[in-house]
C-alpha cells in the first residue's frame, strides 16, 4: 500500500476501529484484501497496539474510581526511567503511564473498583518501590471528554432535511 | 390594493418567479419521520471550534457594532492572503468586499452590473439562486445547458449552441452544486475565449474551491485577459462549515467591487461582525480542520461512488463539493426521488430541480455521516433491485 495511504488508514482507524475492512476499502480507493493486509502489517510492526471502547462508566451505572498519580523517582547509576516504568506498567491498575517533563517524572493513570482499591494500590505497590521519593494521588470527580470523544450529550443535527 | 387583497400589488418580476423546486421536495421529505436525508446543501460538521470560540470572544468584548462596508480591514487582508493559493491576487484595499453570504455578493454583482434587458447566461445544471436572482435584477437569465457527456463541465460549445454570444455576462459554479464537476485550468481555457471574444463579464462562484479532490482548484480569473472581466465569489460556509453565520466575500476589479458596494452600503451596511471576527480566526487558524473535512468528505466520495457503481448507477467521477449526481435508471428523476422517499426513506434531490441537463440525475450529497451514508446505500440498492 502507498506511503499516503497507509498514513490515511492509520489517521482512519485511531477515529474509528471499528469500521470494516470492507467500508476502509472504498473509502481509501483499494481493495479490501489490501486493507486486511495492511492492518497485520501494521499490528505486527506495532504501529497498532491494541482497540478497546471508549466507555462513559457513569452511564452503565459501575462507580469504579480513577486516579491521576505523580510519581517522583531518584535514578541511579544501575537504574534508569525505563526500568521503574517497565516494573510500574505490568499492574493491570495502571491503564495509563507516561514520562513527563515538569515538576514530577511519571504520570500514572491508575484504575479500580473504588477509592480504597486505587488509594490502596498506590501505597501498597506504587509507593513502596524503592526509586520512587514521592507520590501525588489526584482523584477524577467528573469525567467530560476521552480519546476525542464528549461525554456530554451529542449535537443533534439541526439542517433542514432538504436544501439548496 | 382592495380589501387588503394584495395579488395586485406583487411586482411581476417577483410575482413570475415560481418557488424554488427544492421547496417542494424539503415539504415532502418532512412529512416523514426517520429521513436519511442526502438532500442537504451544507456540511454536517460544525465550523471549528476554534472560530466558533473567537465569535464568542468578539461577543464577550462588545465588538457589536457595524464594521467598514467592505468588512473589517484585518479580514481583507486575510482573505487577500488566503486568496494567493489559487493564484489571485487583489488589494484589500478596493478589490475586495466582504458580503453577508455569497449569495449577497452574487446578488450585489446582478444588480450592479446589469441593466435591464442585459442577458446574463447561467450554466446549467446550476445553484438554484442565480436565475430568479438575473430576474429580480431586471435581467434575462439565458440558460446553457452542460451536458453528462461533458461530466457537466462548461464548454465553448455548450456556450455558442446557447447563443450566448449575445449575452452581457455568464455565471457559473465549479466545483460545482448539484454536480460536483470540477474544471481544470485546462478546460476554463475555452470558457475565457468565448467571454473574451463576445465580451463577457464572468461571475465564477468558487465558494466550493477548498473542497476539490484528487486535483488544485482553478480559477478562471488566473487565465490571460480574465481578471479584468471577472469577479469571483468565495466565502466561509462550505469551506469551514459556516453556513448559518453567513459571510462570503467578492473579488475582482475596483470598478465592479466599487459598484457593488454602491448597493451594499445603502442596503446591507456591512456583513455581520460576528461572522467577521470568526472568519479572520478560520483563516488564520483553522486551515487543519479545513484539511480534516476535506479528507472525510473525499473518504465518503469513495465510499458512495464505489456503491453506486455496484448498483449499477452510472456515475461520473464528481471530484469536488460534496456532491455526486448519478443518473437514475428509467430517466425518471422525479418519480425515483419521490419513490425513493416513500420506499425507504432517503431523500435526494430530482436533478431537474437544477435546471436543463439535470433531468434524469440525482442530486446526492454526501456530508452525512458514513454509518448513515451506507444505511443509505443498502436501501437505494434495495431500492433499485426492487423497481427497476
Amino acid at each position: 500500500m502507498e506511503e499516503e495511504k497507509r498514513r490515511e488508514l492509520v489517521e482512519v482507524l485511531a477515529d474509528d476501529a471499528r469500521r470494516p475492512a470492507e467500508d476502509l476499502a472504498r473509502m481509501l480507493g483499494v481493495s479490501t484484501d489490501e486493507v486486511k493486509d495492511e492492518i497485520e502489517a501494521l499490528e505486527d510492526e506495532g504501529v497498532l497496539r491494541g482497540y478497546t471502547a471508549v466507555v462513559d462508566w457513569e452511564e452503565f451505572d459501575d462507580d469504579r474510581a480513577e486516579a491521576y498519580v505523580e510519581v517522583n523517582v531518584s535514578l541511579d547509576r544501575e537504574t534508569d526511567y525505563v526500568e521503574i516504568a517497565d516494573r510500574i506498567a505490568r499492574f493491570p491498575e495502571v491503564t495509563s503511564l507516561t514520562l513527563v517533563s515538569g515538576n514530577y517524572d511519571f504520570g500514572l493513570v491508575v484504575e479500580g473498583d473504588s477509592m480504597n482499591d486505587v488509594s490502596a494500590f498506590v501505597s501498597e505497590k506504587v509507593a513502596p518501590v524503592p526509586e520512587i521519593t514521592q507520590t501525588v494521588t489526584h482523584f477524577v470527580m467528573d469525567k467530560y471528554k476521552e480519546r476525542g470523544f464528549s461525554m456530554g450529550d451529542g449535537d443533534d443535527d439541526e439542517r433542514l432535511s432538504v436544501s439548496p | 390594493m382592495k380589501d387588503g387583497n394584495w395579488s395586485g400589488e406583487i411586482a411581476e418580476r417577483v410575482r413570475t418567479v415560481p418557488p424554488s423546486g427544492i421547496r417542494r421536495f424539503f415539504e415532502l421529505a418532512e412529512e416523514q419521520e426517520d429521513v436519511i436525508s442526502l438532500g442537504v446543501g451544507e456540511p454536517d460538521f460544525s465550523a471549528p471550534w476554534s472560530a466558533r470560540e473567537a465569535g464568542i470572544a468578539s461577543l464577550e468584548t462588545g465588538k457589536t457594532s457595524y464594521t467598514a462596508n467592505r468588512g473589517r480591514r484585518e479580514l481583507r487582508e486575510e482573505i487577500a492572503s488566503d486568496a494567493r493559493r489559487h493564484g489571485l491576487e487583489y488589494s484589500p484595499e478596493d478589490e475586495i468586499i466582504v458580503t453577508t453570504g455569497v449569495s449577497e455578493g452574487v446578488d450585489l454583482a446582478f444588480r450592479a452590473l446589469f441593466d435591464p434587458g442585459d442577458t446574463v447566461a447561467v450554466a446549467q445544471p446550476t445553484y438554484v439562486s442565480y436565475e430568479p436572482g438575473v430576474t429580480f435584477a431586471g435581467a434575462e437569465p439565458l440558460a446553457v445547458p452542460t451536458r453528462a457527456e461533458d461530466e457537466f463541465k462548461l464548454t465553448y460549445d455548450a456556450l455558442r449552441d446557447a447563443g450566448a454570444e449575445n449575452a452581457d455576462g455568464l455565471i457559473y459554479c465549479y466545483p460545482n452544486n448539484p454536480t460536483g464537476a470540477v474544471m481544470t485550468r485546462e478546460e476554463l481555457r475555452g470558457v475565457a475565449e468565448f467571454c473574451r471574444e463576445n465580451d463577457l463579464v464572468v461571475l465564477a462562484d468558487e465558494v466550493y474551491a477548498d473542497l476539490t479532490y484528487g486535483g488544485k482548484h482553478a480559477s478562471v480569473a488566473t487565465l490571460d485577459g480574465m481578471r479584468e472581466r471577472t469577479v469571483v465569489f468565495n466565502g466561509f460556509s462550505k469551506t469551514y462549515a459556516m453556513t448559518g453565520t453567513r459571510l462570503g466575500y467578492a473579488l475582482g476589479p475596483s470598478d465592479a467591487v466599487g459598484a457593488m458596494n454602491r448597493i451594499h452600503q445603502y442596503t446591507m451596511l456591512s456583513a455581520p461582525t460576528t461572522a467577521q471576527y470568526m472568519a479572520i480566526e478560520a483563516l488564520r487558524r483553522c486551515g487543519d480542520d479545513v484539511e480534516e473535512m476535506r479528507q472525510e468528505y473525499n473518504r465518503r466520495r469513495n465510499l458512495v461512488l464505489s456503491r453506486l457503481d455496484e448498483i449499477g448507477m452510472d456515475c461520473f467521477e464528481a471530484k469536488g463539493a460534496f456532491y455526486v449526481f448519478p443518473k437514475v435508471p428509467d430517466g425518471d428523476d422525479e418519480t425515483f426521488a419521490e419513490e425513493l422517499l416513500k420506499q425507504e426513506e432517503v431523500a435526494a434531490v430530482p436533478g431537474s430541480v437544477f435546471g436543463e441537463g439535470g433531468e434524469g440525475h440525482l442530486r446526492m450529497s454526501y456530508a452525512t455521516g458514513k454509518d448513515e451514508l451506507k444505511e443509505a446505500m443498502d436501501r437505494i440498492e434495495g431500492f433499485v433491485a426492487r423497481n427497476y
